[in-house]
């Protein structure tokens, strides 16, 4: 999972850095992406793993860092299963 | 001890007060020669009201951005740009009271209160396009201070304020992204005028460019980071704040027409003039904005302290959308009120004059472009869901 979520990133997220330098725990936005961006790494992410975002998981820190979308995927992959 | 329900009744009465006594008589002045509305400024110190949202423990009443909008509203009847320099200076200061956490910028707000300083903002910079969540310029610190300059395309009436909140990248090393909010005082503060200005509305602001140059204690940067401060407070505050204006600027405008139809009907009693079935509908439009203004500054006051809700894409689109309606409505209703008026209402020397109104009403669309909001909003739509 968290290869792809770095997948993402690092194709629709637009960081001045790169991506595999980023610790799974960094802040995303400090470390340059957009909410431009962010908006590209959602819709790719919902792409990627068959999942849509509900209301409640839209705002930034669920996309903070690699580590909060992997609990947010987590959460609506364990939910699509059931 | 006062309520802040009674603290925000006062401050509506203490407005319309203001506006009636002191801001209308010269709104004209001011106008014609693009001077800053002083002497309603002043009284507005007089009475306390700049700090208006900053906690009774710091000195202020503790109000919140929606309870204040009935109040910006009752200046901008008189005079706009009055309301607007009063409106932006609540942005800044409700951003100082809920983002600066540390004693330090505590004590800002104490003397905010005490003192009652006019705070300003520099959040545009030149080579950014508008987008104020770009920065070029950047903190730099060493030694416990800070220093940074910025080219600001516009700061509305920074000449006239006691401090200027201004944003930058958090140091030279950031992404342009990677902001802060820094409060810039006086004796680091230097402003340098680069440019006039003479516009077609809201001509008291006085909002010319300048180079601003800022150094000071390195606590005077907001601890919270700004993209933070933007979505919680600044954005919210501005979107309510400034269709409260326009509010204002509406019910300015309806009132004249009202005005001018009762006069009309007296010449003629028992014939219903033509124009009293285009003051229904203007009055059905107006009841649309008022409404739409009134739920916004509920729905911020009811989520004011939930950080959570404050985040949410839904919310951030519906201030969004408030800010296109209202801007929308406001030139729709003062053109219903000018076909009302008809040359009463065109010309300058009438007391049933709208020129200014309209042109402060022209100031909606541009000030934040609305297309600017629309394609955020076009964005966040491609992922919110309903509910």
């Amino acid at each position: 999972m968290d290869e792809q979520i770095r997948s993402v990133l690092a194709e629709h997220g637009r960081f001045p850095v790169d991506v595999a330098t980023l610790d799974d725990r960094a802040d995303l936005y400090q470390a340059g992406m957009t909410s431009h961006a962010s908006v590209s790494v959602m819709l790719a992410l919902e792409d990627a793993f068959d999942i849509e975002f509900p209301e409640r998981m839209l705002r930034k820190s669920t996309f903070e860092s690699v580590a909060a979308i992997r609990e947010a995927l987590t959460e609506l992959c364990a939910t699509a299963v059931e | 001890m006062t309520t802040p329900v009674e603290a925000a009744d006062k401050l509506v009465a203490t407005a319309t007060r203001i506006a009636e006594q002191v801001a209308g008589p010269v709104a004209d002045d001011v106008d014609r020669k693009a001077r800053f509305p002083v002497e309603a400024i002043d009284a507005l110190r007089a009475e306390r009201a700049l700090s208006a949202l900053v906690p009774v423990e710091l000195g202020g009443d503790g109000l919140t951005v929606g309870q204040l909008s009935k109040a910006v509203s009752a200046l901008a009847r008189q005079c706009a740009s009055t309301a607007m320099v009063f409106a932006m200076h609540h942005m800044q200061s409700a951003s100082l009271v809920r983002h600066g956490h540390s004693e330090f910028l505590r004590d800002v707000a104490r003397q905010l209160a005490e003192r009652q300083l006019l705070l300003a903002s520099a959040t545009t910079e030149l080579g950014v396009g508008g987008d104020l969540r770009t920065s070029h310029c950047a903190v730099e610190r060493s030694g416990g201070r800070f220093r940074l300059e910025k080219q600001a395309p516009v700061i509305s009436y920074g000449a006239y304020a006691d401090m200027v909140l201004t944003t930058a990248r958090r140091s030279p090393e950031s992404p342009p992204n990677d902001q802060v909010l820094v409060v810039c005082a006086p004796p680091g503060l230097e402003l340098e005028e680069t440019g006039v200005w003479d516009t077609l509305g809201f001509r008291g602001t006085v909002s010319p460019g300048f180079v601003l140059r800022a150094e000071g204690d390195e606590r005077c940067v907001i601890d919270d980071q700004f993209s933070d401060v933007l979505e919680h407070t600044m954005l919210p505050s501005s979107h309510v704040l400034w269709s409260s204006v326009w509010l204002g600027l509406a019910a300015a405008a309806v009132e004249r027409a009202r005005r001018f139809v009762r006069t009309e009907a007296r010449k003629n009693p028992g014939t219903t003039p033509p124009s009293a079935i285009r003051l229904a509908e203007l009055v059905a439009a107006f009841g649309q904005m008022e409404a739409l203004v009134a739920d916004a500054s509920r729905r911020y006051d009811e989520c004011w302290d939930d950080g959570e809700a404050l985040s949410s894409m839904g919310f951030a689109i519906a201030m969004n959308s408030l800010k296109v309606s209202a801007s929308t409505m406001v030139v729709d209703i003062v053109g219903r009120a000018m076909v009302i008026c008809g040359m009463a209402g065109y010309r300058e020397d009438s007391p049933y004059s709208l020129g200014r109104i309209l042109r402060d009403a022209h100031g909606a669309a541009v000030m934040v472009n609305n297309d600017r909001i629309l394609a955020n909003n076009a964005q966040m739509l491609l992922v919110h869901k309903d509910g």
